[in-house]
């Protein structure tokens, strides 16, 4: 593995991305990937307003609409949302906590590549025949009555890239419970290496339950079984079931890292310790936990009776007490703090408002009768846009410009920014807060078209207007991007000059072996204790050794290649002779790939002291 | 800061627009028409008022906090506060309190609304003093029967208003959900078990708005799911019995007058009678009704569940049905010249039990 090169051809950089296991360049390849999907998702929205802008609009057909509604959801949340959040607890988790890399970088890079290979095969379903059509939710009543493959292509792309999905969280888990820096305890973990954490075990516990609803809806459907069928004794409700003890954890999994993102911020710009963090922890943990505990409250109508209604809709009001916490501890951080509105600021400072509308409005949903009325319509709509758009969606637009030096050396242009701000922002606001009364007014969700003279006009026309402004806003930002990395003006350790965690006490963007001593962590906000000292860096916990680094690989490339073969075969194998070969050409690839891996021995690399030495010489050297 | 102004008018819109009531009257779960959506409307604004009290009370706190604590120079450097552990049991306490407020009315409420109990009841018939309706979804369309009255209707149900009329659901091919927003809430139709639940319907309520209210299918079903709409007629106790009585005295079919109408009832007879029936007995097994029961389709509110009611609709609909409701069941059934067509839109607004 070249270590020291200065200028590649692009077939180099190419190889190198295709078998890297740093978790730098893979937090890249998340954030390249998740922004593609994040753009066809938004796309896909765009779609959905424009159909919807007027009643009895022909823009789209009845059919074709379903599709891009469920490929809306669904990519959004498998495909842009996780993603994106991998992207950044990939990029600054390990250097928050001071570690070389990840637990398992071959994990690490297999992971992205079994979520990559997920997602183009779902994504290929437009091509192939159409794309799934019966929700995100893909009730089974529904997705086993789905004609064509569009199912298909939705219940094996999520099991590929839900695979990837388990294995990311499995090694962050491991990675923050062992690979901490000295003197970095628990409770001196920064918010968003917890939040990271905790997700991570959602993740766990959560998507096995997806895992085996996925496939149940499989077999199902390409091999004969009948788990969901009730002619044959099986039961659409079990999927709710399986859906839901996944999906609603999955709400956590989104919102937890999101929450430990603007801690960060919040922290940072108000030049404050974070107000009540042990307190922050505990309600962290106590959501996730609680996270799993209320899933029914998604299937109050589906006539689970008044005992199980009651239960979850008093479980889920408990929610609402750990998040309050959060959000009255954000607000007293910038209680009596200097606060900057720099760009990631402002998002953050707009997402405590935004996120308590969608907050309250999921107390509301909770007191089961009142939901009766709000399920599938479109207040429902209006209340997960809030949550998952002011939250988890603020919170990724706040950490592309707050990580964006850290993980490129430059800054993203402040005045653009702002402009992005405040054109989501006001975009956002317009277009989901008159969905909640077009729901009580009595529009259902998923509808393709509406009739007039039902009093539902003009919310969809001013909710349509407002999807305009967050395309603008989106556009605003790829052209910030494309401006800031031709500019390329570099960047020191910590340009916010507001940095409290140690992945500001390392070059922008680090070295690729990251700390060359790990550093000796003597409180909460590490590199801010430092800085109050007079120093300028951390103190060195080790004497400068040799560093032992894996080798890159291009084995996770082809296991996922494999799984993505094999997919296309198990589709395939009732329509087309040739199917059946392609399953097991497939898994022959994947499990000959692992087989290499098993016996091959790679013991990696080390960087000798010598080395490091000299690169104290010329700074900034990329890997 | 015009920020600032937006974040503390917004809960007021909020609260102004609620109690406005906004939407159509026959539509909307804001101007309640029944005992259920009344019930649900109460909790709505118990939980409304609640939560725009805790949205004021972070209004302000961050209108402060923006307002105050902006950097003013470039070296301050604020106090470091751990946390303050009388400030966290406040914002800890208080919310539990709050939810406490909201959580009693809504679990008695969430056992009120499923007491089903008098529908369980049978007498010495065999029958229930109470009105039950079996709603049956089927893949756009919607059927309901009346058990102890023997006889079913499609697509427009009819009932007393002023009285609790009890509900089992059931699909017949994909999960639907039955939703009557300013009636009540809705309830989800399986496939798997019947579900049941009561609604009732207000008399005043139902004469503003001509006795008519709408309908909704509120689970995503397929293409024509937006399109599944079904009309509900609330009508006093006394017309309703009439409209019972007329129904049960359809035996056979209704024989054509005009002409036209007679062609059209044996092209029907050849052509459409396999999947709709024209009596309403229950007597045939679910499997047979295939499609709409049309017993009383001359007195129907819309053609297909969205259309207006005339025989230009009709002949449309006849024509294409693909074009008006995408993924139904009819198309392709049957082969009909233009004709033929009027033939049978003659026969069917003949189709009416009561004038």
């Amino acid at each position: 593995m070249s270590t020291n090169a200065q200028k590649k051809g692009f077939g180099a950089v190419l190889w190198d991305y295709l078998t890297t296991v740093d978790h730098k360049k893979i937090a890249i390849l998340y954030l390249i990937a998740g922004g593609i999907f994040f753009i066809l998702g938004g796309l896909e929205a765009m779609i959905i307003r424009i159909q919807l802008a007027i009643p009895d609009n022909n823009f789209v057909s009845a059919g074709f609409y379903n599709e891009v509604l469920t490929m809306h959801g669904t990519t959004m949340i498998f495909l842009a949302a996780m993603p994106l959040l991998f992207a950044f607890m990939n990029a600054v988790v390990p250097l928050q906590i001071g570690a070389r890399d990840v637990a398992f970088p071959f994990l690490n890079s297999l992971g992205f590549w079994l979520f990559f290979f997920g997602g183009v095969f779902l994504n290929l379903s437009w091509f192939l025949g159409g794309a799934p059509d019966a929700g995100w939710t893909s009730y089974a009543s529904l997705s086993l009555a789905s004609e064509g493959h569009g199912i298909d292509f939705y219940s094996l792309g999520l099991q590929i890239s839900g695979f990837g999905t388990l294995i990311a969280g499995i090694n962050f888990l491991v990675t923050i419970i062992n690979m901490r820096a000295p003197g970095m305890t628990y409770m001196r973990m920064p918010l968003f290496t917890w939040t990271t954490f905790v997700a991570s075990a959602l993740i766990l516990f959560a998507f096995p339950a997806l895992t085996v609803g996925i496939f149940f809806l499989t077999f199902d459907r390409l091999f004969g079984s009948n788990f969901f069928d009730p002619t044959m004794g099986g039961n659409t409700v079990i999927w709710e079931h399986l859906f839901w003890i996944f999906g609603h954890p999955e709400v956590y999994i989104l919102i937890l890292p999101a929450f430990g993102i603007f801690s960060d911020i919040i922290s940072t710009f108000s030049r404050k310790r974070l107000f009540g963090y042990s307190s922050m922890v505990f309600a962290t943990v106590l959501i996730g936990f609680l996270g799993f505990m209320v899933w029914a409250h998604h299937m109050f109508t589906t006539g689970l009776g008044p005992i199980a209604n009651a239960i979850f809709a008093v479980a889920t009001m408990a929610i609402a007490v750990p998040t309050g916490i959060k959000i009255f501890n954000w607000l007293f951080t910038m209680w009596g703090g200097s606060i900057k509105f720099t760009t990631p600021m402002l998002y953050a400072v707009a997402f405590v408002p935004s996120f308590v509308m969608g907050g309250v409005t999921g107390v509301m949903l909770a007191a089961a009768p009142a939901d009766y009325q709000y399920h599938d319509s479109y207040f429902v709509v209006a209340h997960f846009h809030y949550v998952i758009i002011g939250g988890v969606v603020l919170s990724l637009l706040a950490a592309t410009h707050f990580y964006w030096p850290k993980m490129f050396g430059t800054m993203l242009n402040e005045f653009l920014g702002k402009i992005t701000f405040w054109l989501f922002l006001i975009g956002f606001h317009l277009t989901f807060f008159i969905q909640h009364f077009l729901g009580l007014m009595g529009m259902p969700r998923r509808i393709f078209t509406f009739l007039p003279n039902q009093g539902l006009e003009i919310g969809n026309l001013v909710s349509s207007i407002g999807a305009f402004f967050m395309a603008v806003a989106t556009i605003i930002l790829l052209i910030n991007i494309v401006i800031t990395s031709v500019k390329n003006v570099k960047v020191g350790n910590d340009p916010w000059g507001d940095g409290r965690t140690l992945e500001w006490a390392i070059a922008s963007p680090p070295p690729y072996y990251n700390f060359k001593q790990l550093p000796l962590v003597r409180g909460l906000d590490p590199y801010w204790i430092e800085k109050m000292e007079g120093k300028k860096e951390m103190t060195p916990a080790e004497p400068l050794g040799d560093i032992h680094m894996p080798n890159g690989s291009f084995i996770p490339f082809m296991i996922s290649l494999g799984l993505f073969i094999a997919a296309f075969g198990a589709m395939y194998r009732l329509d087309y002779g040739w199917g059946l070969p392609v399953l097991i050409i497939g898994l022959v690839i994947t499990f000959g790939s692992m087989f290499v891996r098993s016996i091959k021995d790679d013991h990696g690399y080390h960087i000798h002291k010598e080395e490091l030495m000299d690169d104290d010489d010329n700074k900034g050297v990329k890997a | 800061m015009k920020r600032l102004g937006k974040w503390g008018l917004l809960p007021l819109f909020a609260a102004i627009a609620l109690l406005s009531g906004c939407g159509e009257p026959f539509l909307s779960t804001l101007q309640p028409a029944g005992e259920v959506a009344q019930r649900q409307f109460d909790l709505m604004v118990l939980s409304t008022s609640i939560m725009v009290g805790v949205i004021v009370v972070v209004a302000i706190i961050f209108i402060i906090v923006m307002i105050r604590f902006r950097r003013k120079s470039e070296n301050e450097i604020p106090k470091q506060v751990e946390g303050s552990h009388t400030l966290e049991i406040i914002w800890t306490v208080i919310p539990i309190l709050l939810l406490l407020v909201l959580a009693v009315p809504t679990v008695s409420a969430t056992f009120q609304l499923a007491d089903v109990s008098p529908a369980e009841e049978k007498n010495d018939e065999g029958k229930t003093d109470a009105l039950v309706v079996n709603v049956r979804a089927n893949l756009y369309w919607w059927e309901f029967e009346y058990p102890n009255e023997e006889i079913l209707t499609s697509q427009d149900l009819v009932v007393p208003t002023d009285e609790k009329v009890y509900f089992n659901l059931i699909a017949s091919d994909v999960k639907h959900s039955f939703w009557i927003p300013a009636i009540g809430g809705k309830l989800d139709t399986n496939t798997d078990n019947v579900n049941k639940f009561w609604l009732e319907f207000d008399g005043e309520k139902a004469d503003e708005v001509g006795n008519i209210f709408y309908g909704k299918c509120a689970e995503l079903c397929g293409p024509s799911h937006a399109l599944m709409d079904f009309k509900v007629k609330a009508l006093p106790r006394a017309e309703f019995d009439q409209w019972v009585a007329s129904m049960q005295a359809v035996k056979e079919p209704v024989q054509a007058e005009t002409a036209e109408a007679q062609a059209g009832q044996e092209i029907f007879n050849n052509s459409c009678i396999g999947c709709h029936a024209v009596t309403p007995a229950n007597t045939t097994p679910e499997q047979a009704r295939m499609g709409p029961n049309l017993t009383d389709f001359g007195n129907r509110t819309l053609v297909a569940g969205i259309l207006e009611h005339n025989e230009g609709n009709i002949k449309t609909w006849l024509k294409d049905p693909e074009s008006i409701k995408p993924g139904n069941k009819m198309t392709g059934k049957y082969n009909l010249s233009d004709e033929e067509i009027d033939a049978v839109t003659e026969y069917l607004m003949g189709l009416k039990v009561q004038e």
